[in-house]
């Protein structure tokens, strides 16, 4: 588990619309990246495009490769449903299924494949999934409850959980904390830290003290204006890119001094 | 920040140079039983006046209650609570006063069906046909069954394609020009005249079988054109209001499409879906007119909607009424009976359509 990502020359369009251009980056197995950038500079959008999220909206396409240990996750004869069950993706705003309880939610991804499994094995496979979120101790006792019962920060954990009991390579997420209250935030990312010994992890964050506490490598995107295409303005270690980056740019933004 | 709350409250016309204690003071308020004592005073008011000129009848008397009660009270309320409570008042009374009234023909129908049909709902009614019957006696059942057995293959017929239909449209066609003339078929769909359904599925079976022909399935045929669209509208809007985000978690988890559907969208609307088709079905059930093209009437039990003419309620009460024998009374009495055992089916399915709906319904704690 954990593999690598690399973007090469990748261009992201919504229909004619170019959001993303020329993106070239190379994630590390078993790290924690963060994408930085303002709104609208496409961070969401360059995320979804390496779990092939990005092509179930209509129109939406993308030029260029994104390879996962060597393998083009575009090139011809790759499933998209295959590439996103070696990549999971935790949304911004917790989406439990409302129809389910916390358990199935958990097993969502075996459930909804009908993946057979015996109860012994299931019932480990929520128990490890749910102490791998830090949710365990709190729900342990109504796990057959709807999940929408719970709290928005224990939801987000359960969306945690169920990303990553279908045993992924690769964690995206994007912006999980940005619904919630300093306690859980500081859980979740204390979770991150943890989840980074077995999967390799891409967050999107609007937080520079998160980036900063979580993750190894930082991206930082921008754009130019309106209309124009966000780009990948530099990429680099955390502690680079928050003390000494090489662009202009990069500097205003991390120190505040942006827009 | 100041800046931009002040921009969003509303501005009241108040003035502000007065101090805060007596803007917000308490002007005087009228006693909880004011509202009563106003419109009884409106009734013997207008009760007098209408005794006094001899010209006393119901529907004035309520009509000019009504107006003296909202005048009066807004004139006693302005005195004393001041002008928005008085407007408050008005459009209190103009609401309640709108419902009542469109009540009243619901009411008077239900009413009506109730007592003209009560006299023969009764055992005899629900296990007898009309074979052989000449006045008094007689029965239903077979309109009963009939009904049921057309109403059923209707349904079998437009839920599937209706379903399917409307999962096209949301699931896969939205913005292709195919999606877009079916929901423009759709709404010229809705709006066709029951007879219209009725004499296209008369034509189409008369091609196969020759003109005169009558078939029960010809009916459900005609029933489910009046149907399928129905179907189709509620369906559609279920699906359209399950957030994205559901689907985006499951295709996120490596879910192919068409799981996604069948397992977290169809699940997540399923309560509004089954209220929406049982309610298309109440609509369809008493449809009279493409049943009397398509199906014609019978006196007897026919079970095989394949085979001839089969009876049905409205089709029944229609003809009970239209070409009575004699003594007229007893096919009378059968008509309303036939009307008010279709009012209990359909408020048994809108019943059943709101017990899906909760039996069905997420549920949060
Ligand atoms: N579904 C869509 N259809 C068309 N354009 C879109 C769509 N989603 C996003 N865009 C456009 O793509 C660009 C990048 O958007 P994106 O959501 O990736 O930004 P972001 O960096 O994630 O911003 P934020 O920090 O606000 O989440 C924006 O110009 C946006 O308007
Ligand atoms: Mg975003």
């Amino acid at each position: 588990m954990g593999k690598a990502i690399e973007a090469i020359d990748l261009d992201i369009y919504y229909g004619s619309f170019l959001a993303v251009q020329g993106v070239n980056m190379t994630i590390r197995p078993k790290t924690v990246t963060a994408l930085i950038g303002p709104s609208g500079c496409g961070k969401s959008t360059y995320l979804r495009s390496i779990n092939r999220m990005h092509e179930v909206i209509p129109g939406a396409r993308v030029e260029g490769s994104i390879e996962l240990d060597g393998t083009d996750l575009y090139g011809a004869g790759v499933d998209p449903v295959g590439v996103r069950r070696q990549i999971g993706m935790v949304f911004q705003r917790p989406n439990p299924f409302p129809t389910m309880s916390i358990y199935d939610n958990v097993i969502a991804g075996q459930r909804l494949n009908n993946k057979r499994m015996r109860k012994d094995a299931t019932d480990d496979l929520v128990e490890r999934s749910l102490r791998g979120a830090n949710l365990w101790n709190e729900v342990k006792d109504r796990l057959e409850k709807p999940g929408s019962g719970l709290s928005g920060g224990q939801q987000q954990r359960l969306c945690i959980a169920r990303a990553i009991a279908v045993q992924p390579d690769v964690l995206l997420m994007d912006e999980p904390c940005s619904a919630l209250d300093p306690i859980s935030t500081l859980a979740i990312e204390d979770l991150i830290n943890e989840l980074k010994m077995d999967y390799t992890i891409v967050i999107v964050t609007h937080n520079m003290q998160q980036a900063a506490r979580v993750s190894d490598y930082t991206g930082f995107f921008n754009i130019e204006g309106t209309g124009k295409p966000g780009k990948l303005v530099e990429m680099d270690e955390t502690k680079k890119i928050f003390s000494q980056p090489t662009q202009k740019a990069t500097e205003d933004y991390v120190s505040g001094r942006f827009g | 920040m100041s800046i931009e709350t002040d921009k969003t409250t509303p501005q009241h016309d108040v003035d502000v140079a007065t101090p805060l204690e007596s803007r917000i003071a308490r002007k005087g308020q009228l006693p909880r039983w004011g509202t009563a004592a106003a419109l009884a005073g409106a009734a013997v008011i207008i009760g007098g006046a209408l005794a006094a000129t001899g010209a006393f009848s119901i529907g004035l008397f309520v009509f000019l209650t009504v107006v003296l009660f909202a005048v009066g009270l807004y004139a006693i309320s302005r005195a004393v609570e001041g002008g928005r409570k008085a407007a408050d008042r008005v459009v209190t009374i103009v609401v309640t006063s709108a419902f009542l009234l469109a009540l009243i023909p619901l009411i008077s129908v239900v009413w009506t069906v109730l007592s003209n049909g009560v006299a023969r709902f009764d055992a005899e009614f629900f296990s007898s046909s009309m074979r052989g019957v000449v006045g008094e006696g007689g029965g239903g059942y077979h309109a009963i069954m009939g009904t049921l057995i057309i109403t059923a293959l209707a349904a079998a017929m437009s839920i599937p394609v209706g379903l399917l239909t409307a999962v096209y449209l949301v699931e896969y066609g939205v913005g292709t020009r195919l999606a877009r003339s079916i929901t423009f078929f759709v709404d010229v769909m809705t709006g066709i005249p029951s007879i219209v359904a009725g004499l296209f599925a008369y034509a189409l079976f008369a091609l196969f079988a020759g003109p005169g022909v009558r078939l029960g399935f010809a009916g459900a045929v005609a029933l489910s054109v009046l149907m399928i669209p129905v179907v189709v509208r509620a369906t559609e809007e279920m699906l359209k209001i399950v957030p994205n985000e559901l689907r985006e978690a499951a295709f996120a988890l490596g879910v192919p499409k068409w799981r996604t559907i069948l397992k977290v969208v169809i699940p997540t609307s399923i309560a509004g879906i089954a209220s929406g088709i049982t309610l298309a079905i109440a609509r369809v059930i008493g449809e009279t007119a493409p049943l009397l093209i398509a199906v014609g009437i019978t006196t007897g039990l026919n079970f095989n909607p394949f085979d001839g003419r089969q009876a049905t309620l409205p089709v029944f009460a229609y003809y009970s009424y239209a070409a009575p024998g004699v003594p007229r009374d007893p096919y009378v009495d059968r008509a309303w009976t036939a009307a008010l055992v279709l009012i209990v089916i359909v408020m048994v399915l809108n019943l059943a359509a709101r017990l899906i709906a909760r039996l069905f319904a997420p549920k949060n704690r």
